[in-house]
């Protein structure tokens, strides 16, 4: 998806789509549009009162001090009193508008984003990167929070301001107003000329942070395999190496920086020379009072906040608009298995499934399964054997409706799952995957999952089952034990005990099960057998088997290889047959523990 | 606070450019002070006393402090940008070095994202306040103490009026600094939570799908959503209401100069001109006052990071070489444990306990048992991983401490289960042990480990780079990968963790040819899952919580020892298909092999 939004902005005219986002990120800030329109009035009155205290300065040098007029001072002064506080309360206000915006901007945001993640298919999680998505929810949305928190309304205010400097000045002297703003088209082009060299620069740094980050987080999560070859001083060079880099890189940023900061200070001062030179010899003229030196001052002075902030702030717009462009493409994809504006929800399910010349691949030309047909009576299991990549996995996707068929059909009890309401079809169906995913939170929580609304008993109850409830109990906490990122505290053989638990509790009428083929102890083998044992009994199931015990039980063997269904029957039917499957059996050496897995025979 | 101070010695190597980027900072901040008070002979000697000279002059002069001005503050950029970088580099090296250095021990315990903060983050803290919060302190507190003198020189009444308000400043950022800083801190952790929360369903897509849980999935994301909108409204209310505050107290020292000033040259005690340099000093002196505030709490976070970095640096290191510790000979490889036992720390139970054995040169040598009865933790003592609590543990005849570490872990390769490949390519990747290896020797060890064929199959042949922990290559083939990295090293004793997991039949067989051809004529030392594995060891070690609890060969164990009949029988559907099937391995594996 990522390539397609490159993609997309490649071809189309740029302008055009920073247009197209611009218009839909203003679609955000329409419902809020009345505090916006006053945050706007605040904008603009606080640039007034700002653009006030110089002037009023000026004023109470030129009319009050100079002449010594000692009330007049008392009373411009309560004026300009009134000028500083009009322009704290303005701005305060106008921050809490604008946060209080932007924070529902942005909380709205996540949430779609959120949304559309629950919405779109495996196929799309398939081609993505995680670490993308997240920061798509993340950085972006944040790239953008900070242009909408501030950066947007002091955009406009720091250019109103601007604008209105200038014009005051105009006002006050316009020979001396032309003359001091010589500087400022300087300042405009070498905050340019800066600001893009410190981004590029910054943009290097960051890539070589990220480089030493990689470095490390390969070494210290290797750190065993490096101290076990006696690597330690090959790693320490190479890490010295993007170190230095990254030392180098960052050196570079900061010497642009330095070299930005007192450039503008040049100018500026030189503007503050030009005022006092230029100025000061039309005072000796006559020409302007010593008042109108000061006003001027205080206005060059303040020339070079609203420069440099809009510099700043015009790269801020530009990060939030590339920002927004990659979360409006994520929102854009197209959601692949959806609901018939039809379909139909699935009544409690007998477990009646039929698949008809299914075809189906993940690629375009590139089909996984070919014309595959079986058909599965109620309460029966039906077992699938097959070397890797036989297309197993994708049987069981195309069951809980993750992909939706190319060719053929699906039925469940005798309608087709695509004429079936997607979730209350998974809701009959149960999974008990090879790698078993547990969320953070506690055991209890976990197994919960399963039904929401079971109470604490037949949580335990399920737990009991499946055999699980013995280890459970002496964890530390027992069932209120906390698991770590994924479960990570708990064996292989535990984290499968609890999903099997979780699947019991759901009590789904059909059940896909993948066994394992990961090495758990014995013991720990022998209870979870036990444990599949006693959740399959009364569905229809369909077990990805390895295991010969399995396939033994199974009313129907299901022989895969490469996308076709090759041999079909009961474990000893298939025996006598003497075909594939004996041989993938005969080659499976030394019992129960090893899989049955296998090479295809050769295509004839 | 002590750890701020010890972070001083990183500055010893940069003392002169530290010292050069000081004289800049001092000559910069003087530039600072002057122009105020050129201003102020403009107004009053060249305007209000007519004198045209001092008016282009006083200019003039600006102009050229003003370059002056920022070449010295371009210098001490640059200079301490050098000496900041200088010491987070340098911070880094000696932090990764430690962390590549310290004892498995330290890491079992450690967490990759916690050290990679310390080397990161925690790093940045402390480079900042070493490199800028020190110089701006002292630059600020300059510019603090010559603009107060100046204002006191111009107009004493006038200084002591504005002073007033400095207080007035420290006091009101200190209090939005008390409430805003935990605010940042919890903002942080709901963050987090919401990552999560966001990252456990894009992980789990398939649970979540299965067990249709979007419902509660998008209530609990939006109660967290929810938690972060909350924090984050009442962090911006309170940065919104201290910002224009403190713009505010700036303005009002304007105000007062302006007031105050101005009755005084009414009053004729001052001249406009010093009135207008008193209002920039007054901004020059307020500056620094919030400046001195923000580094404040920059110390407060720099003494965080210190500490976090001192306590990797003063970890100790478990395993230490003797000092008088010998090269390791070139080795026969006999293996000798004397009553070891092992525990990770005191308080903790036994891992190991009376462990004696011997493996002699080029046994093969079998460890089974249930999970974590101590198999991982025996082998691990041998390459001196851990160093055994009770016991010895001999190589040789040599007690394993009494030699130089590199050249111990030289001779004792290891396979682990979990195979870790590193960013590179896989040449170089096989190559780990042993930079220095030709390519034929190279492609010599990855025939011997049965990846010569798939490894050509890429297009890019040896030279196909590994993606980052090796994603990219299937479960077994890393594996080999891993196992030609282990027979490049060509070491006298090795270790297998079972490595055979998870894989289909035919790679399987083609590993296990692998690995008989790495244990060929070395003391070999294989971790088994299964009872298979180990049926034609030299000698099968059960461990049961910690003991050794039956030892031999596979014959005499299974008629005399329970317990391993027992596991050889859990194993097994039944003596009789396995016969059946030990007979058809044989045959396919000599059909491979004729292949």
């Amino acid at each position: 998806m990522m390539t397609r939004g490159r993609h997309m902005a490649r071809e189309a005219d740029k302008a055009e789509d920073i247009g197209v986002t611009l218009r839909r990120l203003f679609d955000y800030l329409r419902p809020h549009s009345a505090p916006l329109l006053l945050a706007g009035g605040l904008v603009v009155l606080n640039a007034l009162f700002k653009l006030a205290s110089p002037y009023l300065i000026g004023e109470a040098v030129d009319r009050h001090i100079v002449t010594g007029d000692l009330t007049g001072l008392h009373r411009t002064m309560l004026l300009l009193l009134g000028a500083y506080v009009g322009e704290m309360l303005t701005q305060t206000l106008q921050f809490f508008i604008t946060i209080a915006v932007g924070q529902r901007v942005l909380y709205t945001m996540r949430e779609q984003v959120f949304h559309k993640f629950q919405e779109l298919s495996l196929r799309f999680f398939d081609r993505s990167e995680a670490g993308d998505l997240m920061s798509r929810l993340t950085n972006d949305t944040e790239a953008i929070n900070r242009t909408l928190n501030a950066g947007l309304a002091q955009f406009v205010g720091n250019i109103f301001f601007l604008a209105g400097v200038l014009v005051a000045m105009l006002f006050v002297n316009w020979q001396l107003a032309l003359i001091s703003m010589i500087v400022l088209p300087l300042m405009f082009a070498s905050t340019f000329f800066f600001s893009k060299r410190v981004r590029a620069a910054s943009r290097v740094s960051r890539e070589k942070l990220g480089e030493v980050s990689t470095e490390l987080e390969a070494n210290i999560s290797g750190v065993r395999v490096v101290q076990a070859f006696g690597r330690e001083q090959e790693t320490l060079r190479e890490f010295r190496r993007v170190n230095a880099a990254n030392r180098d890189a960052n050196v570079t940023a900061q010497t642009i920086n330095a070299a930005f900061r007192p450039t503008l200070d040049i100018f500026s001062t030189v503007g503050v020379a030009l005022v006092l030179g230029v100025g000061g010899m039309m005072a000796l003229e006559g020409a302007i009072t010593v008042g109108v030196i000061v006003t001027f001052l205080g206005y060059v002075r303040r020339f070079f906040q609203p420069v440099r902030m809009i510099g700043t702030l015009y790269a801020q717009v530009q990060t939030a608009i590339v920002a927004a462009e990659r979360i409006f493409a994520l929102l854009d994809e197209r959601t692949e298995v959806e609901d018939a504006p039809d379909a139909a929800p699935l009544p409690e399910a007998e477990g009646h499934i039929r698949f008809e010349d299914v075809t189906f691949g993940y690629a375009a030309d590139e089909p996984v399964l070919r014309e595959v047909s079986f058909e599965a009576q109620p309460g029966e299991m039906i077992a699938i054997v097959g070397p890797t990549g036989a297309g197993k996995t994708t049987m069981v996707n195309l069951l809980m409706r993750f992909y939706d068929v190319d060719a053929g059909r699906i039925l469940v009890d005798g309608r087709d799952a695509r004429a079936i309401q997607q979730e209350s079809l998974r809701a009959q169906v149960g999974m008990v995957l090879q790698d078993t995913f547990l969320f953070s939170g506690t055991v209890l929580d976990n197994i919960r999952y399963g039904k929401l609304e079971a109470t604490d008993d037949e949580v335990i109850a399920a737990a009991e089952t499946a055999g699980a409830d013995s280890f459970i109990r002496r964890l530390p906490d027992g069932y209120a034990t906390e698991l770590g990122e994924r479960g990570s505290s708990l064996s292989q053989g535990q984290r499968q005990l609890i999903a099997i638990a979780r699947a019991i509790l759901a009590d789904p009428r059909i059940l896909i099960l993948d066994e394992a083929t990961s090495s758990v102890d014995t013991r720990t083998e022998r209870v979870i057998q036990a444990a599949l044992a006693r959740l399959m009994a009364g569905r229809t199931s369909i077990v990805i088997a390895h295991r010969l015990s399995t396939i033994r039980n199974a009313d129907q063997v299901l022989v895969l290889c490469r996308g076709r269904i090759i041999e079909r029957g009961t474990h000893a039917e298939l025996l006598e047959r003497g075909g594939f499957y004996y041989k993938l059996y005969a080659s499976q050496f030394e019992g129960a523990g090893e899989s049955l897995d296998g090479a295809c025979p050769p295509a004839s | 606070m002590k750890s701020v101070f010890r972070t001083f010695r990183f500055l010893k190597p940069y003392l002169g450019p530290a010292l050069l980027a000081l004289l800049a900072l001092i000559l910069s901040t003087a530039g600072n002070l002057v122009i105020p008070a050129l201003s102020q002979r403009i107004i009053d000697l060249g305007v209000a006393e007519q004198q045209p000279r001092v008016i282009l002059i006083g200019a003039g002069a600006m102009v050229a402090i003003a370059l002056l001005r920022a070449a010295f503050a371009f210098l001490e950029g640059y200079l301490s940008a050098k000496v900041s970088e200088g010491v987070a580099y340098d911070l880094r090296n000696v932090l990764y070095e430690k962390i590549q250095r310290l004892s498995f021990s330290y890491h079992d315990s450690a967490q990759t994202g916690q050290l990679l903060t310390r080397v990161t983050s925690d790093v940045d803290l402390v480079q900042q306040f070493l490199g800028m919060a020190v110089l701006q302190a002292i630059g600020a507190l300059g510019l603090l103490v010559g603009s107060l003198v100046l204002m006191f020189v111009i107009s004493p009444a006038t200084a002591l009026v504005v002073l007033g308000l400095g207080p007035v400043a420290v006091v009101v950022f200190a209090f939005f600094y008390r409430i805003a800083r935990p605010l940042f801190t919890e903002g942080q952790k709901r963050l987090e939570a919401l990552n999560v929360t966001l990252q456990e369903n894009l992980a789990g897509v398939r649970v979540v799908r299965a067990f249709v849980r979007r419902a509660f999935e998008t209530e609990r994301f939006a109660a967290r959503n929810t938690a972060v909108m909350e924090l984050q409204l009442k962090v911006g209310r309170i940065l919104a209401t201290a910002i224009p505050l403190i713009f505010l107290i700036a303005n009002l020292s304007t105000l007062s100069v302006t007031w105050v000033g101005g009755i005084q040259v009414i009053e004729a005690r001052m001249t406009i001109g010093e009135l207008v340099a008193f209002t920039n000093y007054i901004l020059m002196a307020i500056f620094p006052i919030f400046l001195l505030s923000f580094l404040m709490a920059s110390i407060a976070q720099a003494a965080a990071g210190a500490q976090r970095i001192f306590e990797v640096l003063d970890a100790r290191i478990d395993i230490v070489e003797c000092p008088d510790a010998r090269p390791l000979p070139d080795i026969q490889g006999r293996v000798t444990f004397e009553g070891v036992g092992f525990r990770y720390f005191e308080s903790q139970p036994w891992i190991l306990q009376d462990v004696s054995f011997e493996a002699q040169p080029g046994q093969k040598i079998a460890l089974l048992g249930a999970t974590g009865s101590g198999k991982s933790s025996l082998t691990n003592l041998i390459p001196r991983f851990y160093d055994p609590t009770e016991g010895r543990v001999l190589i040789d005849g040599i007690d394993v401490r009494d030699v130089k570490l590199d050249a111990l872990r030289q001779q004792v390769g290891i396979v682990l289960q979990e195979t870790l490949l590193f960013a590179g390519t896989i040449r170089e990747n096989i190559a780990f042990g042993r930079p220095e290896a030709t390519l034929e020797e190279i492609i010599a060890a990855a025939q011997a480990a049965q990846a010569h064929d798939f490894i050509t199959e890429f297009p890019e042949g040896y030279d196909t780079p590994v993606a980052e922990r090796g994603t990219s290559l299937s479960g077994g083939q890393k594996q080999r990968i891993a196992i030609a990295r282990a027979l490049l090293v060509d070491p006298r004793i090795l270790i297998l963790d079972d490595a055979t997991s998870a894989v289909d039949f035919q790679t399987e067989l083609k590993l296990r040819r692998a690995l008989e051809v790495l244990m060929e004529g070395r003391t070999s030392f294989i971790i088994a899952q299964r009872v298979s594995t180990a049926r034609d060891a030299d000698q099968i070690l059960v461990i049961d919580e910690g003991r050794i609890a039956a030892r031999g060969v596979h014959e005499a164990l299974m008629e005399e020892i329970a317990i391993y009949a027992e596991l050889y029988y859990t194993q097994l559907e039944g003596a009789e298909e396995t016969r059946e099937n030990v007979l058809l391995y044989d045959a396919a594996l000599s059909e491979e092999v004729a292949q």
